[in-house]
């Protein structure tokens, strides 16, 4: 037994883990093995979507290999433990990247695929599973799925976003985007209001590919912060070394407090509002840019911290912002990571999958035991109120009745569970 | 005159060391690659991942029986034939419990061969063959000194080293370099989440990085990471009345 925690540290569980390391192999390993069981890529999903404590992990890093890519139409083929860093550093300087990409590179194609996640393009390239063309699909009952938006589209459809629950993702094709090189033409914008966010995010969406904002949470109740937004650009500036920093012990108590947030934030406003300008960016440092310092999670402590990822639909956006951020500041908690960012129109494909048209919000929070659980209770409201819903990849703690009316298509997503597969996460909210 | 592109052979292609090892190597330089191990299936897919990753290299691949003196002789013939190899690397092994081996004679048996008997015979046959290249091994730590956890496993890689001190020894002076490379635990499967005090074990992407340094340098001896050379010299320098109380 091995002991797992996913990236939000909130517990540590023993596990019974299986590698998975090779296609030729996985099938046979997958329909032996101890149940419940579950699929686990890099574990950097905040809460327990990908934990499964006192039950079997197929760890799928191994299965990492690339298969095929057709230069000419951008397909590429591969394994599901191929990790986004390893896509973007293979093919960025040929001319092709990842369409949708999330805030790391750390994690696996499978749970890029689980997760149905999504990035700074939202607006105008949807989510990850919208560029997937092909899926195989593994079932621990040994059957063997393939599945498209056009084959088996229900079976698709169910996965993408599917929270690892349908099978065992065992490869992928995915459609990957022209660009002119490894790297963005970015612009950070100092934005001094939440409306002032609203106006620089619709003045931007038509002409910019990528656009994220950070809030300075703590200074006066949360109001100003940095709008981002970048296109890809040719350039023929060298590619940066690799840098990476690691975090190198547990602290014993969260560094992220009371009495520091205000300053970190404070001084992070300053620093970026300094230099906000306009410059050429690598992709490294645009999309990822807490990769470079290596297990930033053990900056909470041992207690280990929350993620509050919400979305609210467009109508009632401003104003439940607003509302979360005064809940915040009454409960003096703050946040160093509070991102804001808009959600465009497409649909997701997944049954389960978290965007849709309106307005996201991400907040971490410290653990502290009762007093975290009542302002998540008052976060709940609101989002609720605004006809919002909570992601599951975040999440380690929403109420049951709050997912089951999030997620519309849930009941018909139950149709295509794997009864050999479970999760904390499936158990707590969809109770096996 | 025109810089021939690098040729290099990897017996034991498809074990995960072996397959990172490719990886930082190509990822400086183009060269030519022929790929060795048990599994034809699994040598064509590591083919194509190393095929998808680096356009500008070539790569072939051949199944053999890595326990077979007979191929062992026909593959070195084949792959000297038109001229040394820039590198060869000997990668493969077998890491089977101690327990499951100590209790079986025929998995004892098949342990000490696959990762001891087999590697010293790849090495003997390039040896035998080549003036000029790197002939680089994949030893382990664990064969610096036997103990409780794992010293058949542990015997068989000290077996690897004494043959790579002999040929050290008898091609000293000439073109043809021996590498003995000892990695450290390398990262099992979900450890990395472990934030235990002592459980440090390495990335398998960093013991490849440190691999392929090690051998294009041509050390006699690397530990990867650096820092099992201090541990094993320690490890090394326990008497053994103090040593064998010692539940390592």
């Amino acid at each position: 037994m091995t002991s797992i925690t996913s990236w939000g540290r909130l517990r540590a569980a023993e596990h019974s883990v299986v590698p998975l390391s090779d296609r030729e192999s996985a099938a046979q390993v997958i329909s032996s093995a101890r149940r419940p069981a579950l699929a686990s890529g890099m574990q950097r999903s905040y809460g327990d979507v990908s934990t499964n404590a006192g039950g079997t992990l197929w760890d799928c890093r191994g299965l990492d290999k690339f298969i095929a890519f057709d230069e000419q139409s951008g397909v590429l083929r591969c394994e599901s433990g191929v990790l986004l860093r390893d896509i973007q550093a293979t093919f960025s300087a040929r001319g092709w990247m990842l369409p949708v990409t999330p805030g790391t590179a750390m994690v696996t194609v499978g749970g890029a695929i689980a997760n149905d996640v999504h990035g700074k393009n939202h607006q105008s390239y949807a989510t990850f599973g919208n560029h997937v063309v092909h899926l195989t699909l593994v079932r621990t009952d040994g059957d063997v799925i393939e599945c498209s938006p056009q084959e088996n589209p229900d079976w698709f459809s169910a996965t993408v976003g599917g929270l690892g629950l349908t099978g065992v993702i065992l490869t992928a094709a995915i459609q990957m985007k022209r660009v002119p090189g490894p790297w963005i033409d970015a612009e950070d914008i100092v934005f001094e209001s939440i409306s002032d966010f609203f106006e620089l995010s619709d003045a931007s969406e038509a002409e910019y590919e990528h656009t994220v904002s950070w809030l300075d949470v703590t200074t006066d109740g949360g109001r100003r912060g940095i709008f981002t937004r970048g296109n890809p650009v040719a350039a023929s500036t060298p590619e940066p070394r690799e840098t990476r920093l690691t975090f190198p012990i547990t602290p014993p108590a969260s560094l992220v407090n009371r009495l520091t947030l205000p300053a970190f934030n404070r001084s992070y406003f300053r620093l970026k509002a300094t230099r906000a300008r306009r410059r050429v960016e690598h992709y490294g440092s645009f999309f990822y840019p807490l990769d470079s310092i290596g297990d930033w999670n053990r900056m909470y402590g041992p207690k280990g911290f929350y993620q509050y990822q919400s979305v609210i639909p467009r109508r009632d956006a401003e104003e439940a912002t607003r509302a979360m951020l005064a809940e915040c500041s009454q409960a003096g908690a703050g946040s160093f990571l509070g991102v804001l960012k808009t959600f465009g129109d497409v649909q997701s494909l997944g049954m389960l999958s978290f965007p849709e048209a309106g307005v996201t919000f991400a907040l971490d929070f410290p653990e502290h035991g009762e007093q975290t659980e009542a302002l998540f209770a008052r976060l709940d409201s609101i989002v609720r109120a605004s006809g919002g819903r909570l992601y599951a990849a975040k999440d380690a703690r929403m109420p049951r009745d709050m997912f089951e009316r999030g997620y519309p298509q849930l009941e018909r997503f139950l149709a295509f569970r794997d009864p050999g597969i479970s999760s904390e996460l499936s158990r707590r909210l969809l109770g096996s | 005159m025109t810089n021939p592109i690098a040729r290099i052979v990897v017996v034991g292609a498809t074990s995960a060391i072996a397959q990172h090892t490719l990886r930082a190597w190509l990822a400086g330089r183009d060269a030519s690659a022929h790929l060795i191990g048990r599994s034809e299936s699994r040598l064509a897919s590591v083919e194509a991942d190393l095929r998808v990753r680096f356009p500008g290299s070539t790569f072939s691949h051949e199944a053999v029986d890595l326990i077979d003196v007979e191929a062992i002789e026909r593959v070195a013939d084949h792959e000297t034939a038109n001229g040394d190899p820039d590198i060869v690397l000997i990668a493969h092994g077998s890491l089977t419990s101690q327990t499951d081996s100590q209790k079986n004679l025929r998995a004892a048996s098949e342990q000490l061969i696959a990762t001891g008997v087999s590697p010293a015979l790849w090495l003997e046959a390039f040896a035998d063959r080549m003036t000029t290249g790197t002939l680089a091994v994949i030893g382990s730590v664990a064969g610096d000194r036997g103990r409780r956890s794992n010293y058949l496993y542990g015997a068989g890689k000290g077996l690897i080293e004494r043959v790579t001190q002999g040929l050290q020894n008898r091609f000293e002076g000439t073109d043809l370099h021996v590498v003995l490379i000892k990695p450290g635990p390398t990262r099992t499967p979900m450890t990395e989440h472990l934030a235990v005090a002592g459980a440090r074990l390495a990335d398998v992407h960093l013991v490849a990085e440190g691999i392929a340094h090690a051998v294009t340098r041509n050390k006699r001896v690397a530990y990867v990471p650096r820092r099992w050379g201090v541990i094993m010299a320690v490890v090394r320098s326990i008497p053994a009345p103090v040593f064998n109380r010692l539940d390592l």
